[in-house]
């Protein structure tokens, strides 16, 4: 039978492959626009969820988003915030990636092996910190996460309350654990859980911690704990690292004291 | 005419993928908690089955036997590819639901099966009708499953509230099994029952 032999075997794999690779290539390349286009719609989303101002599906993105939140880009060494005269084409708020800064050798450092409890390897030297402003004041800081779960790197954002050491808002946006089991960490009860928690003690230690397990009611740290997710322990240890790491000097400690020292100081 | 017809139709009650042949049931337990993820689900499967049916029986007469699951297998997983990119651009927030059970249709038995089993063997109009038909039976158990569990363990369909939940102040109190995927195990073995006692030649011998 001719379709046995070898060089027509070979011919029609050959064809094969080609047709099917120029369907898949200009699939790809061609609804690469809109696909964009969608995460940074779902971005802008996952920051109005973690500031708790998306209230339902109908909501205009874009424009509550610009209503309501203000970015600004902060430096992470001193804590300082970047005047938007600084700003490039890579260093800007409406296309803030911080895949793109960290792997920059411009905007992003690498993190020393001892201080790299999130497992991300290379940051950015500035990151955005988004606003949520009511009537002038502020009322809530979202910082952007990242770090390592069990198989991906998990990106989300954290926010904290204007006096910077309760926990208002919880969420991941991108990250390729195990549906159902390390998954769960975009299961809206677990997120949940964050809200009303206590990131640092009144002298600023850092005390917040995702357990393995549940969380004892009566312990007097209970309002510094979170649950784990059962069946998912290297995830929550994952969640738990980059928690700390953000939260910590390598991460926005600086700004944050800065910021808590300019409120005391408006009180007085 | 009639032809057509009875292989569209089969498929659905007759000698259905899911009920009859017991395929596919791994994406029907997974992606059914909700209905709206189970009919984009169904989409998906319905034109991947359809198209890869009409394109192996394109080529069945210049494929060595030998190399044919390797050529099947390269046009599932392209077509596979392209669906996922069409319901990432599309149905961006279905597409993070659906997560990776979007790409295991290509491991989904129903299009191997149908591949194997009718592609190889007939033209390709009867081949894509056959996958439509294929596609419409999985969809049926997929939507059935979905309707009953969305609607029982969160109250809504599509998102709308149908019961209201006591939780916003509703009477009915959501049962949370029916958003475990065990749940659709259940399920999907009472509808295998409801369709052989309906059909009783559809029972298998001891």
């Amino acid at each position: 039978m001719a379709s046995e032999s070898i060089t027509k075997t070979i011919g029609v794999v050959v064809a094969i492959c080609f047709v099917a690779a120029i369907f898949v290539s200009s699939a790809a390349v061609g609804l690469k626009p809109i696909q964009e286009e969608n995460k940074k719609i779902d971005l802008l989303k996952n920051i109005l969820i973690a500031g708790d101002l998306y209230k339902s599906d109908d909501i205009d993105v874009n424009d509550v988003f610009n209503k309501n939140i203000v970015g600004e880009i902060v430096n992470l060494e001193n804590g300082s915030i970047i005047p938007e005269s600084q700003y490039d084409d890579v260093l800007n708020l409406k296309d803030f990636d911080v895949k793109i800064l960290a792997n920059s050798s411009k905007y992003g450092k690498s993190i020393p092996p001892n201080k790299d409890i999130a497992g991300i390897r290379r940051m950015p030297k500035d990151m955005a910190v988004y606003k949520v402003v009511k009537d002038g004041e502020v009322q809530k800081y979202i910082f952007p996460i990242y770090g390592k779960g069990l198989w991906s790197t998990m990106y989300g954002f954290i926010a904290l309350s204007k006096d910077l050491h309760t926990i208002e808002g919880f969420t991941f946006y991108e990250h390729g654990e195990t549906p159902g089991l390390g998954g769960e960490i975009d299961n809206p009860k677990w997120k949940h859980l964050w809200v009303g928690k206590h990131a640092f003690d009144d002298n600023w230690n850092l005390k917040i911690r995702v357990l393995k397990g549940k969380a004892d009611r009566n312990s007097s740290n209970f309002k510094y704990e979170i649950d784990g997710l059962s069946g998912a322990t290297l995830t929550t240890r994952g969640v738990d690292n980059l928690v700390k790491f953000w939260l910590s000097d390598t991460g926005y400690k600086q700004f944050i004291e800065k910021l808590s020292k300019e409120n005391t100081n408006e009180k007085i | 005419m009639k032809k057509y017809k009875a292989i569209i139709l089969d498929p659905i009650f007759n000698n259905n993928p899911i009920a009859l042949q017991i395929l596919g049931i791994c994406s029907a337990l997974a992606v059914t908690s909700k209905l709206e993820t189970a009919i984009v689900m169904s989409i998906a499967v319905t034109l991947v089955v359809a198209f890869s049916n009409f394109f192996v029986s394109l080529v069945r007469n210049h494929i060595a036997s030998s190399i044919r699951i390797l050529v099947e297998m390269t046009i599932i997983a392209s077509l596979v590819i392209i669906a996922d990119q069409i319901i990432k651009a599309y149905a961006y927030d279905i597409s993070k639901q659906l997560s990776v059970y979007v790409g295991l249709i290509i491991t989904n038995c129903i299009v191997m099966g149908r591949a194997e089993a009718f592609a190889l063997q007939n033209k390709p109009v009867d081949s894509f009708l056959d996958g439509i038909g294929n596609g419409i039976g999985y969809s049926f158990i997929l939507i059935v499953v979905g309707f009953i569990r969305e609607l029982f363990g969160s109250g809504k369909l599509l998102g709308f509230s149908i019961f209201p939940l006591n939780t916003d102040g509703g009477w009915y109190s959501s049962n949370g099994l029916f958003l475990m995927p065990p749940s659709a195990f259940f399920l999907i073995g009472m509808i295998i029952w409801v369709i052989r006692t309906y059909k009783p030649e559809q029972v298998e011998e001891d």
